[in-house]
């Protein structure tokens, strides 16, 4: 009964769609208030249908329903509630319904958004309902979460084990708040192009929006980074696999559209660019959706893939990206020239910014992209993988990072250079206080914490010098978060450079000692979890145990590792129960690892988006 | 059913991965050192995403434990991945080489950033004119 | 200026649109093997009754070789074909037996069909690599002078028998 309302609560959601797309465009194109005024109401019906929908399918896994084919195929009666929960969206159905909602609480944001001036606000909003359209169509045509089966299963397939975690009760809501946020810089730029109009006032109203997402989706891939840095075992984070990828291309072109925002809303300047950005990080959300569902790239995290999905999402990309396009290349305003600056400016810096910060995004995109490329021209099979990506991009982070340490001190209109020279000489003392100390992969390390001591000097003594002047929050904001990513690179460089690792066989007794840490063995202990085995490990490390879990899930006749970590000062020590020897029980594989400073890299991206969160609390407005 | 086939791999690939077993690593820690370097920049093909370093999957496994073998037998890095390259083509290798048909994918980030550059060079000196 | 976005796209959907239309497999890699001498090797006999085989095998007449396992699925799918395809076409079928214990392989070629002319097994899997081999089922079509044709992964089931194998074996005939 529930799962025949959320089904239906989902067509007509689509029927609201569709009338939110046409109805509040004509209106805002004739002047018809109320026309106009639909597309709040629809909105929020929007808003409310999707929710409904949304939690009749949560309902259906909550209650193990059986006869719902997307809860046989992805839950189990005996599965923790959390999962239950958290496995709605753990399917390919359920991640795009997730997409939906996502996309339906944007709006009903929008509509509570009452300081847009009304026609923009119809046209966003018709906009969106365009975009919801497409995917409502896309869902109930081709993934349909509320499918049933006859005769009803007994006991369903179960989630697969690697999703049974915590993390897929993060990582997806927010990496899918950031995608889908971009759709709603995507229709302020639609807007702006429809009334011609793209001014200062224009960047004023999409700051915050642009900031909204960008801090989703920093938090979304921070968060995934974190899931797969204690799920695989060994402590990776980051493979420059496709889907991650697809995360990075929309995060790349967000934070160059957050800049060039900024100028447009000071300066005025920028506005045709800024558009192109604000339709170029939604596409490459859109991209990065069809990359993922299509199947046309494999990577570590694909899904059953379905060629009508592809070929849907496919039509689905042209039509918005294309139409944008189009519509961008004969609505554009002409150049015009703005005010003028100085070469050693403000305005010189965010424009280097964004050349920098957009040749990263298409590099990415053409590693990524390569090997479809290949495929399509029958150039046989080619892989791009992170020696690529580091090769290409470390040596133009260098400049980068120069840029950004100095950027925040310089004046908009004319700025000056000398400023720096404190900032200049803390780095060059910490480079030489790195050349000294013997280290691993010395020029690698001194690189790294050149540039990102750089930053963190430079805008550290730049707030340092303008304390006492009155700031606006979001300069505040930007200098957090800049820190933020001169401590992101530090701790990537440490962490890459200066990992040690044993891999080893253990028996009851044995001891080790990596990175100073006396690590014992006391040997294994058996226990059942809800649906799972566990064999416990039990080591101590220093004066505490630690106890890493091997866990054996029947249902699906897998076995996932948890870690067991320990912390000390920034770095993680990480031990991981490997397997069992079969001719001698009490023997077992033990990895260890010592992580130097992994938790600067948190730690920097939490910045990063606390310095958003700061700025968008900064609620300045143009008159 | 060849997508019940390719499911069974990736499902098994992506799995638990823990990569390295202490059994297949060297004794000489100089080759084993080598042998990590190698491994980290080969595909582990039936995961098609991670190298045959972090993979558990039974062929990362055998590629690890060959890419041994041959550095035992005096093999250098170069003729390692020549060898699974014979066997494998470019895609067993995480770093694409510089070729013809990959050109592009090399030059694009130094070309989009020297046309960014000039085109925000012009952009720049036309404003400043103005200053 | 502004229309270069768009340009960029059509050309990027493009990409997307042909592979798509050949309807490609991107988890199916090519194989570089094809047009080259098959490898050296040489692989001991497994079951009762059948012998083994080496290289020097495939240097007569034209052959299939078959990757295989008995804890393979998929592999099940695939024997009855097989075993038509040796009578149909007069055609030896080679199986390199992957990764696989004797005691289980004996009963399983029994429920599941055996097609093969010999059976060479490549208890660590090493033999595979040098074929390139990176899952099973795969089959090879190898021609008169011992040099690789054809590569197909995944079963081979009575439509690709048709469609690919049919034509194939009657060209390398002529």
């Amino acid at each position: 009964m529930i799962v025949d309302l959320g089904y239906g609560a989902l067509v007509l959601a689509l029927v609201f769609s569709l009338l939110q797309s046409v109805v509040p465009l004509v209106g805002a194109n004739r002047d018809k208030k109320k026309w106009m005024l639909f597309g709040r109401r629809s909105a929020m019906a929007l808003f409310v249908l999707v929710s409904l929908s949304f939690g009749a399918l949560m309902y259906a896994h909550v209650t193990s329903d059986f006869s719902v084919k997307n809860v046989f195929e992805n839950s189990h009666t005996l599965k923790p509630m959390i999962y239950k929960i958290s496995g709605a969206w753990g399917s390919h159905e359920g991640s795009m319904m997730l997409w939906v909602w996502m996309l339906s609480l944007w709006g009903f944001g929008v509509e509570r958004a009452k300081k847009i001036p009304l026609p923009v606000q119809a046209r966003v909003l018709s906009v969106q309902g365009m975009i919801g359209f497409g995917f409502l169509l896309f869902i109930l045509m081709t993934s349909n979460p509320f499918a049933r089966l006859f005769p009803v299963p007994m006991e369903g397939m179960d989630l697969n084990p690697v999703l049974q975690d915590p993390g897929l009760a993060v990582h997806p809501p927010l990496l899918y708040t950031g995608y889908v946020g971009f759709s709603i810089t995507f229709c302020f730029a639609m807007a702006a192009l429809m009334e011609k109009k793209v001014d200062a006032a224009w960047a004023a109203t999409l700051r915050p929006w642009v900031l909204a997402a960008w801090i989703a989706l920093t938090l979304g891939i921070m968060s995934g980074a974190v899931w797969a840095y204690y799920e695989l075992g060994w402590g990776g984070f980051w493979f420059w696999d496709p889907v991650e990828n697809a995360s990075l291309m929309p995060w790349l072109a967000g934070t160059a559209l957050l800049h060039s925002v900024a100028v447009l809303e000071k300066r005025n300047t920028l506005g045709n660019w800024t558009i192109f950005l604000a339709i170029l990080a939604f596409s490459f959300s859109l991209l990065g959706t069809f990359l993922v569902r299509s199947g046309i790239l494999t990577s570590v995290h694909a899904f059953a893939n379905d060629p009508a999905r592809g070929i849907f999402i496919l039509v689905l990309l042209t039509v918005a990206i294309g139409g944008a396009f189009i519509f961008y290349a004969f609505r554009a305003p002409q150049v015009k020239s703005g005010a003028g600056f100085s070469t050693v400016s403000r305005e010189t810096a965010m424009v280097l910014n964004n050349v920098f910060l957009f040749t990263f995004c298409v590099t990415v995109m053409m590693g990524t992209l390569y090997p479809v490329f290949m495929s399509a021209l029958d150039l046989g099979s080619v892989s791009v993988g992170p020696p690529y990506y580091l090769s290409v991009l470390l040596p133009m982070l260098v400049p980068f990072a120069l840029l950004m340490g100095a950027a925040p001190s310089l004046a908009w209109r004319k700025g000056s250079l000398e400023k720096l020279s404190i900032p200049f000489i803390l780095t060059s003392m910490t480079i030489v206080v790195l050349l000294t100390l013997p280290l691993h992969e010395k020029p690698l390390s001194v690189l790294g914490f050149g540039v990102g001591g750089w930053i963190v000097f430079a805008t550290s003594y730049n707030l340092w010098k303008k304390i006492s002047l009155k700031l606006p929050r979001s300069y505040f904001g930007m200098a957090l978060a800049h820190i933020g990513f001169g401590i992101l690179i530090m701790g990537i460089t440490a962490t890459t450079l200066w990992k040690e690792e044993k891999i080893l066989w253990m028996v009851r007794g044995d001891h080790v000692i990596v990175a100073g840490h006396d690590i014992a063995f006391l040997g294994t202990h058996k226990s059942e979890g809800p649906n799972y085995d566990i064999d416990t490990g039990i080591f101590t490390v220093d004066n505490g145990y630690l106890t890493p879990e091997k866990r054996w899930y029947p249902a699906d006749e897998k076995s996932t590792s948890e870690v067991a970590l320990k912390v000390e000062n920034f770095n993680l020590l990480y031990l991981v129960l490997g397997d069992q020897d079969k001719d001698q029980p009490d023997r077992w594989v033990v990895r260890i690892y010592n992580h130097t400073l992994v938790l600067w890299i948190l730690l920097g991206a939490l910045m990063m988006a606390g310095g958003g969160f700061i700025s968008i609390t900064d609620r300045r407005r143009h008159e | 059913m060849k997508f019940w086939f390719l499911l069974f791999m990736l499902v098994t690939a992506s799995f638990s991965a823990l990569a390295v077993e202490p059994d297949e690593r060297l004794k000489d820690p100089v080759l084993e050192a080598r042998a990590r370097e190698i491994s980290k920049d080969l595909r582990c093909l039936v995961c098609q995403g991670q190298a045959i370093d972090d993979s558990n999957a039974d062929l990362a496994k055998d590629l690890r434990v060959l890419v041994r073998k041959r550095l035992t037998a005096g093999d250098t890095d170069e003729e390692v991945r020549q060898f699974l390259k014979d066997r494998y083509g470019d895609f067993i290798l995480l770093n694409p080489p510089v070729e013809k048909k990959t050109l592009l994918l090399w030059l694009t980030p130094a070309i989009v950033l020297g046309a960014g550059l000039i085109v925000a060079g012009v952009f720049v000196r036309k404003r400043s004119g103005q200053g | 200026m502004n229309k270069i976005p768009l340009i960029l796209f059509a050309v990027l959907v493009v990409f997307f649109v042909v592979p798509m239309l050949k309807g490609k497999d991107p988890a199916i890699l090519e194989s570089v093997m094809l047009g080259k001498q098959v490898p050296e090797f040489s692989l001991p006999a497994v079951v009762k009754g059948k012998k083994g085989f080496s290289s020097k095998d495939l240097r007569a007449t034209p052959a299939i070789v078959n990757v295989f396992s008995s804890w393979c699925m998929e592999c099940r799918l695939e024997q009855g074909t097989l075993e038509a395809i040796g009578q149909i076409e007069n055609i030896p079928i080679y199986g390199i037996d992957y990764k696989d214990t004797p005691e289980k392989l004996a009963p399983w070629l029994k429920e599941h069909g055996d097609p093969y002319t010999a059976i060479g097994t490549d208890t660590d899997g090493h033999v595979a690599i040098d074929w390139g081999v990176y899952g099973v089922p795969e089959t090879f079509v190898i021609d008169a002078k011992g040099i690789i044709r054809y590569k197909y992964v995944g079963a081979v089931t009575d439509e690709v028998y048709r469609a690919i194998f049919r034509p194939l074996l009657a060209e390398l005939r002529q």
